[in-house]
């Protein structure tokens, strides 16, 4: 006994200050492992059983003809390969919602980031005061529930009632019949995502602008460059990592647009607002599934093809042409130098 | 030039501060009188987008033929809250209110507990799988969420979660949202802090709750008032799970209430609007410095 007991307190002593624990458990880097895993679990399980799941389930759907009444006997249902694709792309109303849905991404993503960058710009440069109040502001419309939003903005696009309406009226401009005009419903419904969307995007370039260094500007300002040729050659370049991540998100968001037009107009006047996410909503609602999930997979992809599109436009990659600029410059620069 | 070297090193700083930064900085940007047009400008931006709000309160204390007339009116005559009242008196909002709480706070709670541990092994732990699942986690943000609709509502009614707090709150426990923005506010804090606790022989769980954690409460705070507010503002799925009146959320109600023949009481449906809008608004403005924080963390990068 008291010869072991030394040996013991000896042993211990060294496994504290641990440089010899790896050897003894050199398992370690698996323990690891099986700890992260460990900690990934509770959300791995739930990702499972209700994303991968889904997600396979509606590809299984989309290759099949499962309707509502099959769901008793899914068994019963019939591969068809790629039928539903071809259906989808050939149906007429898929091509309308696919078209005002173009329209609705087209013109609302560069609006609400335009608006957005301008927004951003004048805060972090012009103005010492009232930041925060404008910041806030601006941030309103974001966390408000559509519902409510919907009510509201119903009745400012009233014809007679509405407020937009009677503003116009100041300038002797008779407004139409916002939502129930095939021409104007959709930039109505494009104005309200704009509004309730350049919030978000106003303090995510905020962010971005804090990191343009001060100097920069102060130096071009000193060499006669104008206040949009610094907006052109400093901020835009710095910020430009920024937008990317603003027009990812919100083409992501716009390519889905569903609420404006479920709250608003119903897809209606005459189809003019149905977007492709409503149009699969109402195909889930008359139980067709697999052409339903057929369609939300062609959504999928052009989610994809937008965003791989986004970061090939605005990406890292695209300074290239100054680099072009550059190279003829430098050995006139040299050739300069040395005279 | 060549003085401001010998003279003492107490007095420039003093100089400086009081003076020199605020020229400078007129001077050197050159803004004194754009500031006004600035303020213009980004004023009329915000009346633009207030106004709405504004309207919605004044006329929500208005009578149902003031809100009807032609030209519509700004401030109401006779504010009062009759349409509150009635609307009170035909909807359970007690209910709807209770109804969104709980299933905003499960959300919540259960986002903040998970994502945070994901997120945490996604930044400070080397293991087999681990940029795979963070590729995973990104390419989710993807998924619209009319692919997963019709297929997760079969499965919440097979399990027989329809038009229970269960089918409201599952499916949003754990958002890749969360993750991401758990991911890269972790990322920041120095690995230096988790390595000492490490040597010292914590394990992984409690490096997590004891180094990690209590850094990550502006990021924590930040994602439980965005997910409390996606939660809250939640509006399809409930719609589709919440099949009768007693599990209603607050949209839901107002939304269904707001259709068929109640579409035409006014004053009702601004009152509705109100209800909804204005305790998110009040938390809104009490936490916006953590909106503000949050966002901006994760569009950096």
């Amino acid at each position: 006994m008291s010869a072991v007991a030394p040996v013991r307190s000896g042993a211990r002593a060294p496994d504290r200050t641990a440089p010899a624990v790896p050897r003894r458990h050199p398992p370690l880097r698996r323990r690891r492992t099986w700890a992260a895993w460990g900690f990934a679990l509770p959300f791995m399980a739930l990702f499972l059983v209700f994303t991968a799941g889904p997600v396979l389930m509606s590809f299984a759907m989309a290759i099949t003809d499962l309707r509502s009444s099959d769901l008793r006997n899914p068994l019963a249902v019939n591969f068809v390969g790629i039928d539903n694709f071809r259906a989808v792309l050939a149906d007429p109303l898929f091509r309308k919602a696919a078209a005002n849905t173009a329209y609705f991404v087209l013109v609302g993503v560069p609006l609400t980031i335009g608006l957005a960058l301008a927004i951003a710009v004048l805060l972090n440069t012009g103005i010492t005061r009232l930041t925060a109040f404008f910041r806030v502001g601006y941030y309103m419309p974001v966390v408000t529930s559509i519902v409510a939003v919907a009510v509201v903005w119903r009745f400012l696009l009233q014809p007679d009632t509405g407020l937009i309406n009677e503003v116009l009226g100041w300038f002797g401009i008779a407004g139409p019949n916002w939502l129930a005009d095939t021409h104007w419903a959709m930039p109505s419904l494009i104005a309200m995502a704009t509004w309730r969307s350049i919030g978000t995007l106003i303090i995510i370039f905020l962010a971005g602008l804090q990191g343009v260094p001060v100097s920069l500007h102060e130096a071009a300002a000193l060499d006669g460059a104008t206040g949009w040729q610094r907006f052109r050659y400093i901020t835009l370049p710095t910020v430009r990592p920024t937008i990317l991540f603003g027009a990812v998100i919100t083409g992501i968001g716009y390519l889905q647009f569903f609420e404006e037009p479920f709250v608003m107009t119903q897809g209606g006047p005459l189809n003019s607002t149905l977007s492709v996410s409503y149009y699969i909503y109402n195909q889930f609602g008359f139980g067709n599934y697999s052409y339903a999930a057929a369609m939300s997979y062609v959504l999928f992809i052009a989610i994809i093809v937008l965003t791989v599109l986004q970061f090939r436009l605005l990406g890292d990659r695209d300074p290239r042409p100054p680099r072009r600029r550059r190279a003829p410059a430098t050995p006139v620069a040299r050739q300069e130098v040395g005279r | 030039m060549t003085a401001p070297p010998t003279t003492p090193p107490t007095t420039p700083p003093t100089v400086r501060s009081a003076v020199r930064p605020r020229r400078a900085k007129e001077r050197s940007i050159g803004e004194a009188r754009p500031q006004v047009w600035t303020y213009i400008v980004l004023g009329l931006g915000l009346l633009v987008v207030a106004s709405p709000f504004a309207w919605m309160v004044l006329s929500s204390l208005k009578s149902e033929g003031e809100i009807r007339r032609v030209p519509p009116t700004w401030l109401p005559e006779a504010p009062s809250l009759a349409n509150f009242s009635d609307l009170f008196a035909r909807l359970d909002f007690p209910q709807f209110f209770t109804n969104s709480a709980v299933v905003a706070t499960a959300v919540t709670v259960g986002n903040l507990v998970f994502c945070s541990m994901l997120g945490y092994v996604l930044a400070k732990s080397e293991f087999g799988g681990r940029t795979w699942l963070f590729r995973l986690v990104l390419a989710t943000l993807m998924i619209p969420g009319m692919v997963t609709l019709v297929p997760l509502f079969v499965l919440v009614a097979n399990i027989g979660l329809v038009n229970t707090y269960w089918g409201l709150i599952l499916p949003f426990l754990a958002g890749p949202f969360g993750v991401f923005l758990m991911r890269q506010f972790i990322q920041g804090i120095p690995d230096e802090l988790i390595d000492a606790a490490r040597m010292d022989g914590a394990s992984e769980l409690r490096v997590f709750l004891q180094v990690v954690m209590p850094l990550c409460k502006p990021a924590l705070a930040t994602l439980a008032i965005l997910t409390f507010l996606g939660s809250w503002n939640n509006f399809l799925w409930p719609l589709v799970v919440a099949t009768s009146e007693e599990k209603y959320t607050l949209p839901v109600a107002l939304a269904l209430y707001s259709v068929g023949q109640n579409q035409t009481e006014y004053g009702l449906l601004l009152a509705g609007a109100v209800v909804i809008v204005v305790p998110v608004l009040a938390v809104f403005l009490l936490l916006q410095r953590y909106f503000v924080q949050g966002i901006a963390m994760t569009g950096i990068k």
